[in-house]
């Protein structure tokens, strides 16, 4: 019989951040290392949106890395975040994508769970003709849903396994919260979803989303037809650990927009778009910002591309393969016109985006070259070797050494 | 049913099934450039979910109101976008018209699609089905509205290709 070799531990093979071996995306004993230190550990994971669960007995399922999650809206509005796992024999207890139920069976045996996840029945508890059923010393209480503990911010619902996270406020910082504030300023609504099955690690597209110099160089629409918007100012901020960042660009004030319309440049007549009302934006968010991605650690992002608002959650589904859930927002007093505006601009994202399709397969090809080398490191010399913000360039990879960075002090790496 | 009416039918019958098989010819032969043709100038086309749809959600993975727009979404895959090539193999099949009044035909079909990437591995792609507005233009039968509404919410790698 053939032994296997114990592997070795898992060790940061570098100084800094600034390189990551192709073992991170390939090696499944450190996908199951982060499903237990990362997603188990001191992060805010985004989970729904409020507006999604608005009366009580509204559900959603979702997960947080593997574990199936339902979150609930009980009967007192409060928000409950539980792991869809029935504690008898470990069925999924709700196996809908979303509904509203007064409480929750598990079918396969029938116990049952109140919206805040404590067991309140279990089917012939008393046995039949008085033989079977529980013991008499049956602690329910000691049964229920596993719960999360549970944080609303910018109209998101977060739930997080570990006592130690800090408030959301404090997790992310007051100069990355005034984002979401700027962005989510009035009360949502859902426009549609989207799901991309991507053919890599999680890692690679949580990075993609940090790494704010391929943008211009991977999605070359904007370039191609000429739709460049002249003068934009813009920068990265980054929060001071690493782990969370901003990514923005800022429009010159323009004076024939008063309309609120975008004035495009066109570069060169042969391409030209003979459609352009997809590019429009109308100012509503009371500034000149016309992009900005937000990341908060470890799977969450907060768009505002022109007019199209979304929150992206990246789900691991094993070592080579992620779901990239879009969950499409407009505002809820948006009238038709606006409706109609922001299902235009959505042509440029998701996964058939023109600005965006491309970041669906470019982590396939990182995965499929990884494999050889678990112990190659891929470089991230840009900007230098530090997490530090940049003003006026986006020319940078310091946002994605930040995820290094919040990804080791995790792992303990 | 009167004979006349049969045989009037049984022709427009007949007309459809070549437009579903020229479009799909078109899309799976990388015609692309022919595919706006098969719209009227005002045309609309969406890709939407099941999902969506079944929510009353108004939202659409790919969006083209006129011609132009899908002339634009040609032209962009042609030269600014960027994935691994691929082919559709279309199988279009349940044509059924469900109205044919004062010039405008509806009708629907189910599709579904195999794609092969890089001439190498040919996967299930997607399935689902169309609900259609057609009307004649010059003699030729034409998409006025192509509602494309996918079984599946998830979209393998990415969606390039219109459908
Ligand atoms: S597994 Fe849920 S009741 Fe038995
Ligand atoms: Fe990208």
């Amino acid at each position: 019989m053939q032994t296997q070799e114990p592997a070795a531990p898992f060790v940061w093979p570098f100084e800094d951040a600034s390189r990551a071996p192709f073992q991170v995306y390939t090696d499944a004993a450190i996908y199951a290392r982060e499903q237990e230190r990362l997603f188990r550990g001191p992060v805010w994971n985004f989970l729904c949106l409020e507006c999604e669960i608005p009366n009580p007995g509204d559900y959603k399922t979702t997960f947080v890395g593997d574990a199936p999650i339902i979150v609930a809206r009980a009967q007192d509005g409060s928000v409950n975040a539980l792991v869809n796992r029935c504690a008898h024999k470990g069925a999924l207890v709700c196996f809908k994508q979303r509904g509203n139920a007064p409480e929750f069976n598990c079918v396969y045996h029938n116990w049952t769970y109140d919206l805040t996840g404590a067991l309140t029945g279990v089917a012939f508890r008393k046995g039949v003709g008085g033989k079977g059923g529980l013991d008499a010393d049956f602690d329910f209480s000691a049964h229920g849903l596993e719960r999360l503990r549970v944080e609303t911010y910018g109209q998101m619902i977060f739930g997080t396994f570990s006592q130690e996270t800090p408030p959301f406020r404090d997790y992310i910082g007051a100069e990355l919260c005034a984002n979401i504030d700027r962005v989510f300023v009035k009360p949502l609504k859902v426009l549609g979803y989207h799901s991309q099955i991507l053919p890599n690690n999680w890692k690679l597209y949580a990075e993609n989303n940090k790494d704010s110099y391929h943008a211009s160089l991977l999605h070359v629409f904007h370039n191609t037809f000429g739709v460049v918007r002249p003068n934009m100012g813009g920068g990265v901020k980054i929060s001071p650990n690493g782990w969370h960042h901003l990514s923005y660009t800022v429009r010159n004030a323009d004076s024939d927009d008063a309309v609120g319309r975008e004035k495009v440049r066109s570069l060169k007549e042969s391409y030209k778009l003979h459609d352009a009302r997809m590019m429009e934006h109308r100012l509503e968010l009371g500034d000149l910002t016309t992009n900005a991605i937000q990341t908060v650690f470890p799977t969450l992002v907060v768009q505002q591309i022109l007019n199209a608002l979304a929150v992206r959650q990246i789900v691991p589904k094993g070592v080579d393969r992620t779901e990239l859930v879009w969950t499409i927002l407009g505002f809820a007093d948006d009238d038709a016109q606006m409706q109609e505006l922001r299902l235009q601009v959505n042509n440029l994202v998701g996964p058939a985006g023109l600005i965006s399709m491309e970041d669906g397969c470019v982590g396939g090809w990182v995965q499929q070259a990884a494999k050889a080398d678990p112990q190659a490191m891929t470089v991230m010399p840009m900007g230098g070797r530090g997490v530090e913000a940049s003003e006026g360039s986006r020319v940078t990879e310091a946002a994605v050494r930040g995820f290094w960075r919040g990804w080791r002090a995790l792992m303990g790496v | 049913m009167n004979a006349t009416r049969l045989e009037a039918d049984l022709a427009l019958r007949q007309r459809l099934e070549d437009l579903y098989a020229d479009y799909v010819h078109a899309i799976d032969d990388d015609r692309l450039e022919d595919w706006p043709g098969f719209f009227v100038a005002s045309g609309v086309y969406r890709i939407a979910t099941r999902e969506n749809r079944d929510l009353g959600l108004p939202l659409n993975l790919m969006y083209c109101d006129g011609r132009g727009m899908m002339e634009d979404r040609v032209a962009a895959l042609r030269t600014a976008n960027i994935y691994e090539p691929h082919v559709y193999n279309h199988a279009v099949s349940a044509l059924r018209v469900t109205e044919n009044e004062t010039g405008t035909i509806r009708a629907r079909s189910n599709f579904s699609i195999l794609r092969t990437v890089n001439g190498g591995e040919t996967s299930v792609y997607a399935c689902g089905r169309t609900y259609d507005e057609i009307v004649e233009e010059q003699g030729l039968l034409r998409f006025r509205e192509r509602l494309v509404v996918l079984d599946s919410r998830q979209i393998d790698t990415l969606l390039a290709i219109p459908i």
